[in-house]
């Protein structure tokens, strides 16, 4: 049944997605892209754009795209439940015990340990999506099928962010505007 | 503080608008989570909130909700739980529904089709600043550790392709054992 299963695989990225912001994307592509096959991996570069430029969580409004495309209104609500019930039952777990004992070095010791792991992983997943928007897929990689103009965009992105610290929504917004100037010269 | 009424309102009410105006991820709306909670309603003390910002960024899954649900507890229980996370996901919600009627209207378009091409390069872009950014910080630890978590995650997550959730569940033990060695050494 595919509400069940949307829910498991959003409860899976809900669950084990630690350090927010990015962190959930590596575990979103696994779910959508690789193992379900719910969005491309060009949809899913589209989705984390659209995130981007939206307000609120990465997997909640990847749960409600991916739930919508796949099974519509229901399966939306069936994700975005997934998504959430695993932050309602350990984050109030943790909130009680810090009420009441106030010691938190042992999740702090756990996070500490995590959070290379987390880089890593958002690392891999920003590759996927390069090779993703140069080549089209991890199988076309070759000189000859590059998109250069991506490339080069890719490169004037990275110096407006690193160097001019620019707003990172102005940013891809730029770069999408380039893309199509690019296109109809 | 209010009665438990008036504090159920606000607290969807505050949720709500955080939600729906906050770009730019969790650690942002914590930060203002504080702001109105903290600083404007007076329900929870400082020192008292920099913890529960702790434990929602620390938790797994989105932390906005996390901070919506440690507010929400602390101020009215379960029934404060309930109330806050619907106050922070409707939003996203209704406006990702929107966004994704018009995706699928407009994708083929080849005008907003060149235009998410070309975004596609941007986002990678802002992905790569911010990996680079967060690695350097793990770098400069300079915890021989922690390095080797970084090196290992990232062979086997880029090259193995193993799955994320083994990666996470793999370090996450690994934090532990260090945690409770720490404690052991420290006890010695």
């Amino acid at each position: 049944m595919i509400y069940l299963q949307l829910f498991l695989s959003f409860l899976q990225i809900g669950a084990f997605s630690f350090g927010g912001g990015y962190a959930a994307m590596p575990l979103i592509q696994d779910q959508v892209v690789t193992l379900h096959g719910w969005l491309s991996m060009s949809e899913f570069t589209d989705l984390i754009t659209i995130s981007q430029m939206t307000p609120g969580p990465i997997a909640v409004n990847s749960a409600t795209f991916v739930g919508i495309k796949i099974a519509g209104i229901p399966g939306a609500l069936a994700a975005t439940a997934g998504c959430i019930l695993p932050s309602c039952i350990i984050v109030t777990v943790i909130a009680k015990l810090y009420l009441k004992y106030r010691n938190m070095a042992m999740l702090q010791g756990i996070l500490n340990s995590l959070r290379p792991a987390v880089v890593a992983m958002i690392a891999s997943a920003g590759i996927s999506i390069l090779i993703s928007a140069f080549w089209g897929s991890k199988e076309a990689i070759a000189f000859g099928t590059t998109n250069w103009k991506l490339v080069v965009i890719f490169a004037i992105s990275l110096v407006l962010l690193q160097k001019r610290k620019m707003n990172p929504i102005w940013v891809m917004v730029l770069a999408g505007v380039l893309n199509v100037a690019a296109s109809a010269l | 503080m209010e009665d438990k009424k008036t504090v159920l309102r606000k607290l969807f009410l505050s949720t709500l608008y955080l939600s729906a105006f906050t770009f730019g991820g969790g650690y942002v709306i914590v930060t203002l989570m504080k702001k109105k909670f903290v600083d404007q309603y007076h329900w929870i003390e400082e020192n008292e909130m920099l913890d529960l910002v702790a434990i929602a960024q620390s938790a797994p899954g989105p932390i906005a909700v996390n901070g919506a649900i440690v507010v929400g507890y602390k101020l009215a229980g379960l029934l404060g739980v309930a109330v806050a996370i619907l106050g922070t996901i409707i939003p996203p919600f209704v406006i990702i529904a929107l966004v994704s009627v018009c995706y699928n209207a407009f994708r083929s378009n080849v005008i907003v089709g060149k235009m998410l091409e070309g975004m596609q390069a941007g986002v990678g872009a802002v992905i790569a600043s911010v990996t680079y950014e967060m690695g350097a910080g793990i770098v400069q630890e300079k915890n021989v550790i922690s390095l080797m978590i970084m090196a290992g995650a990232f062979l086997a997550s880029c090259v193995f392709g193993v799955n994320v959730v083994f990666i996470v569940i793999v370090c996450g033990v690994l934090g532990a054992l260090r945690t409770l060695a720490a404690r052991k050494r420290s006890v010695q």
